[in-house]
């Protein structure tokens, strides 16, 4: 939070200066040894991309390597560079840049994950390019929830549509869809209160407000992002299936990626569930945000320059 | 997955001849099961390596008690390592001369903030008396949080302008404290990331000028390989003396708890289980090592069944929900109980094999969907109540009007009931199996 705005690649200076740099390391050899081979598989989950996809490369790339189809440390490298960005490739792009008269992008997560702060970047970035954003206050529920969206607002320099705490997050939506429409506003991002995946209620609430805003705007929401903490676990995509289930989630944020944790849980997420990633948060200022690119985050992943 | 643990190992042991004694090859090919079920569950690499090899040792050899199968006796003594592992809970040390400071610390969204709350209204409830200072000047509105919390639960916050750092404001406060008799001081530091260095020399300077009896380490559930990292760092730096492991009431596993300790070597020493100011409970090393195996958490249940059910009531609950004897009657019966109980769908967590099912079969129970049950099945014949299976449209029909409901109502209802029986009965056939539930009684 202090010091220089952070980009994407500054997030992924750490990742790859702990443990995607020692592959680089460990594959800069000239052999392949068998505990390159196990070294490569702890460091796969380390990154938390789970045992599925970390037994499943590892050994398919062991195979092709004892087929003779891969020879040097560095074909192995740049055969799991390839698989991974592929991975990470599926889903529908956004249609966020799709001309209409207003787009409404919903917010939502588990507690804690980073959605307000998420939007306050969200929004600026959008401001910068032009758009005229509106927030929506639907987080009713947490204390002083309302009044951190506010104060992003102020940040940024936009409008934030808010009623008073234990407000009906649905009736929040509705206001802030006439508001759109009253002040010219393009963009609307709603704020949802923080919930665990696992509080039936909860999430029907939260299909709730999407119902709320598919009734009042064509084929709204047209992007529902998913924030994700980057050091979550595999729970991450027990998280992402069961919003995706009630929200029909179609973007993942993942936030916080300045840490020391890798983010993989992405991976398992966007290979079940079909849906991509969108943006990636690196930090609190209101630059900290870039757009999510594979290519980028693999290569970032794999870079030499780190600091180690 | 992990709810397949045990019938995983099983698997593996029906290929294998050995019985009496587990034999290394027995032990490797289990705790190659083991391995991937701690991996799942977001137990660090390194740390399941150390574990399992403590496992290791103790296995190979062991006799395998009669009572028990091979795969049993496996999932017993990695369940026995486990609970070592994570170790004892512990009380808070509130010793020495009053105010006691106790420092929340963690990463952004770990949940200090609620924590403190739940932390003051519990000591408020053991008689103390608690202060809670907002030292987060960092997040929007973070002073403002702890405030409305502050006024909801009636308990005073001490903050200052924002011109102020949070060393001085939580010197500050522990003096006002003193001036006040407060009896407890409780700091809400602001998020931060364990590798920003002027962030946590700031902790640093908290720590030297207050010196605080416990600094906690609050830390999410769901947290994953990670955990090591952040947790070893924040020790270093501050010093810890404890955990508080947030967001329980999701669905993950945990692992990082164990992760977390082992690095640390500091106590685990509070659970947030749920949203409300009341939702922290003690730490039972033998509950989170069955949840990190999939076990369920069998003794929670019952203890907390126990707490509001007289003894009897408790068992013969139990009796019927695991031998799947479970009528219309019973449901409305206990209807009242399970509210007493809490959240349906946080009881059948606590059922072995159950945590993956109940939150599509049991939604939160609400009051106002306690009332429509009740309804329902008061406008029901006692026939239909116990062969819920003769409802037809026509008595649908009936029904809804009898109890202001509508038919679809009444579906729902059933199909839920249906379903839950279903689970119910599986879910008691497991014992035959050789289930873990034995293991608990």
């Amino acid at each position: 939070m202090f010091g220089r705005p952070k980009t994407i690649q500054d997030g992924l200076a750490r990742t790859r200066q702990s443990f995607f740099g020692r592959i680089r390391q460990l594959l800069a050899g000239s052999t392949l040894t068998p505990e390159a081979w196990d070294e490569l598989e702890e460091l796969l989950i380390q990154a938390d991309v789970g045992v599925d996809i970390t037994t499943e490369l590892v050994e398919d790339l062991r195979r092709q390597a004892e087929a003779g189809k891969l020879r040097t440390p560095a074909d192995v490298d740049r055969a799991l560079r390839e698989r991974l960005i592929a991975m990470l490739q599926q889903g529908a792009p956004s249609v966020v840049d799709e001309p209409r008269l207003l787009t409404v992008i919903l917010v939502v997560g588990v507690n804690g994950s980073g959605k307000t702060t998420s939007i306050g970047k969200m929004a600026y970035y959008y401001k910068q390019r032009g758009r005229k954003v509106i927030l929506a206050a639907a987080d009713t529920f947490r204390a002083a929830a309302i009044d951190q969206l506010k104060i992003w607002g102020e940040r940024v320099g936009v409008d934030v549509i808010a009623h008073q705490p234990g407000a009906d997050p649905g009736a929040v939506t509705y206001d802030a869809i006439r508001a759109c429409q009253a002040r010219g506003a393009d963009m609307l991002i709603i704020d949802t209160a923080g919930r665990l995946h696992t509080k039936y209620n909860l999430m029907q609430e939260l299909a709730k407000v999407r119902g709320v805003a598919a009734k009042q705007v064509h084929r709204a929401p047209h992007e529902t992002l998913l924030v994700i903490d980057a050091t979550t676990g595999q729970n991450g995509l027990a998280q992402a299936r069961h919003f995706k289930d009630t929200v029909g989630v179609t973007g993942i944020v993942l936030a916080k990626l300045d840490g020391t944790a890798k983010g993989g849980i992405v991976f398992p997420i966007v290979r079940e569930l079909g849906v991509g990633v969108r943006f990636v948060g690196t930090g609190e200022k209101l630059e900290d945000w870039a757009e999510f690119d594979p290519q980028l985050f693999v290569a970032g992943l794999f870079d030499q320059n780190g600091n180690e | 997955m992990f709810e397949n643990l045990t019938e995983k190992l099983q698997a593996v042991f029906d290929k294998l001849s050995s019985r009496g004694r587990l034999t290394e090859a027995d032990v490797d090919a289990a705790l190659r099961e083991v391995r991937l079920a701690l991996l799942e569950a977001d137990v660090n690499y390194k740390v399941v390596k150390a574990f399992l090899e403590r496992v290791r040792e103790r296995a190979i050899g062991a006799e395998v008690v009669r009572s028990l199968t091979p795969a049993q006796q496996v999932v017993k003594i990695v369940h026995e390592e486990l609970i070592a592992t994570l170790g004892e809970g512990a009380k808070l040390n509130l010793s020495g001369p009053a105010p006691h400071v106790i420092m929340l610390v963690g990463l952004q969204g770990a949940g200090k903030t609620t924590a403190v709350a739940k932390l003051a209204l519990r000591l408020r409830k053991q008689g103390q008396r608690p202060l809670m200072v907002a030292a987060d000047i960092y997040r929007p509105a973070a002073i403002h949080q702890l405030e409305v919390l502050g006024k909801q639960l009636d308990i005073p916050v001490y903050s200052e302008p924002n011109n102020r750092r949070p060393p001085e404001i939580c010197a500050n406060a522990v003096q006002h404290a003193r001036k006040a008799a407060y009896t407890v001081v409780l700091l809400d530091t602001a998020g931060r990331l364990h590798i920003n260095d002027q962030m946590m020399a700031e902790l640093e300077a908290i720590k030297a000028k207050v010196q605080p009896a416990e600094v906690l380490l609050v830390a999410d559930a769901m947290t994953g390989q990670d955990a090591v990292r952040v947790a070893e760092e924040f020790h270093r730096r501050v010093g810890l003396t404890g955990l508080i492991l947030t967001k329980v009431d999701g669905d993950a596993r945990g692992g990082a708890a164990i992760s977390m300790r082992h690095v640390t070597g500091v106590p685990i020493k509070f659970l947030g289980t749920g949203e409300k100011p009341d939702a922290l409970e003690e730490f039972h090393p033998d509950r989170l090592a069955s949840r990190i195996l999939g076990m369920g958490d069998v003794l929670s249940l019952i203890e907390k069944a126990e707490q509001t059910l007289d003894q009897q009531r408790a068992m013969e609950m139990g009796r019927r929900l695991v031998s799947g004897e479970f009528t219309l009657e019973d449901f409305l019966e206990q209807l009242h109980e399970v509210k007493k109980l809490g959240p349906l769908s946080q009881l059948l967590d606590m059922i072995p094999g159950m945590a993956r099912v109940s939150k599509d079969l049991a939604p939160d129970v609400t009051e106002q969907q306690l009332k429509k049950v009740e309804a329902i099945i008061n406008s029901m014949t006692k026939e239909e109540r116990r062969r819920p299976e003769i409802i037809n449209a026509s008595r649908k029909r009936r029904i809804a009007r009898g109890s202001g409901t509508t038919v679809q109502d009444i579906n729902q209802l059933l199909g839920q009931f249906r379903q839950m029986q279903r689970m119910m009965k599986q879910f008691g056939k497991a014992p035959k199996r050789g289930g873990l539930f034995s293991m608990f009684q």
